[in-house]
């Protein structure tokens, strides 16, 4: 599996590092080691999703009852998750953590995934999001708990996306 | 049947109960029974209200969390009555209060809103697509005796129970509600860690 078992795992220890306790989830390729990790763990609260949007809901359903979430989705999933971050998120002052697999960028084989890559960032800017990027294992966790330190401050979704270089290793031919 | 007489036939047992509702009548007649610092308005963002109180159950199971919700918002995330389902939260209490309409659209002329009728107006039924998703307490009330009964046993019981209910499309009296969102969610959150510091503690304050 040229998914990064490795370099999941350090997200994943990062997110738990940051306090997280309850993460939403739906199934992606480059999300498959954080989602057996989130479902391996006792004490973590893993949602799988329907659909992202609900994410954004059961997100402010645990912020309002004081746990720290992580919502785990591809980049398609944000874009389908817009009006609820706009429409309860922003406007309701919640604070997410949104994890984002940056699909259909420099080196992407699937054809689909080719056309709402070239809108994430342009999204995420017109939201106004605070994001960053995570392309190296060693920059994990630091990004990750200053990503949530500024979600909580600023009561408002903070993106970190997951790149092609951190969560996909080519297989050496 | 009437949303104002379900509502205030429950309104008594929401005490300590985390309350979501969706925006529009049902929020607004719930805050005229009598506003609670535990109740939450979701006045936006329509069909995530269940997934806001799936959110409040898996974090404080022991919390008993009631989602008001309506026919035109559960239509809008007939996805997360299969995540309810799959989760299944013991303590969670799913009300939809179907009138067959998008009702606090209003369509800008009085009784405009007849023209926006929803896909329960022509045979769709919640209460059979909540069993097909998987919530196994799932039903249809026509009567306010029905309703009364389906959503206190729901409430005092110990597994996740979906209550569709059938009301006239009518307009509430008024769609005051006198606290801002932000103080409501603010409240509500502060309502919510204060009830589970003193469900930890056992403290009886």
């Amino acid at each position: 599996m040229p998914v990064s078992a490795t370099n999941s795992k350090v997200v994943y220890d990062a997110i738990k590092a940051a306090g997280v306790r309850l993460v939403s989830a739906l199934p992606e390729t480059w999300l498959v080691h954080l989602v057996r990790l989130a479902d391996e763990d006792p004490d973590m609260i893993l949602v799988r999703l329907a659909k992202e949007e609900e994410g954004v809901g059961i997100s402010t359903g645990a912020h309002f009852a004081g746990l720290r979430t992580a919502l785990l989705m591809q980049n398609h999933g944000f874009l389908q998750s817009i009006n609820g971050i706009a429409s309860l998120a922003l406007l309701y002052k919640i604070p997410l953590l949104l994890l984002i697999t940056d699909r259909g960028t420099m080196g992407e084989r699937d054809p689909w995934q080719t056309e709402g890559g070239k809108y994430t960032r342009k999204v995420l800017d017109a939201l106004n999001l605070v994001r960053d990027e995570l392309n190296r294992p060693d920059e994990v966790r630091g990004k990750v708990a200053k990503a949530m330190t500024l979600a909580q401050s600023s009561l408002s979704p903070v993106a970190l996306l997951l790149g092609r270089d951190l969560m996909w290793e080519e297989p050496t031919a | 049947m009437k949303r104002i007489d379900c509502l205030r036939a429950i309104y008594p047992e929401l005490e300590d109960c985390a309350v979501v509702t969706i925006m529009g009548a049902v929020a607004a007649e719930l805050y005229s029974l009598g506003h609670r610092p535990n109740f939450f308005y979701l006045e936006h963002a329509m069909g995530l209200a269940s997934s806001v109180g799936l959110g409040i159950a898996l974090s404080q199971p022991e919390r008993k969390v009631v989602v008001i919700d309506g026919d035109g918002s559960v239509l809008m995330n007939l996805g997360g009555l299969t995540t309810l389902a799959r989760y299944a939260p013991r303590n969670l209490v799913h009300l939809v209060f179907d009138n067959e309409v998008l009702l606090s659209v209003g369509g800008g002329a009085p009784g405009g809103f007849k023209w926006f009728t929803t896909a329960t107006s022509t045979g769709s039924d919640l209460a059979a697509i909540a069993r097909g998703a998987g919530i196994r307490r799932a039903q249809l009330v026509r009567e306010l005796d029905d309703f009364t009964e389906a959503a206190l046993d729901g409430l005092k019981g110990d597994e996740l129970t979906c209550v569709v209910a059938k009301v006239d499309a009518e307009m509430p009296a008024s769609f005051l509600i006198d606290v801002h969102m932000l103080e409501n969610r603010f409240e509500f959150a502060r309502a919510l860690q204060r009830m589970q510091a003193k469900t930890a503690t056992g403290g009886t304050t």
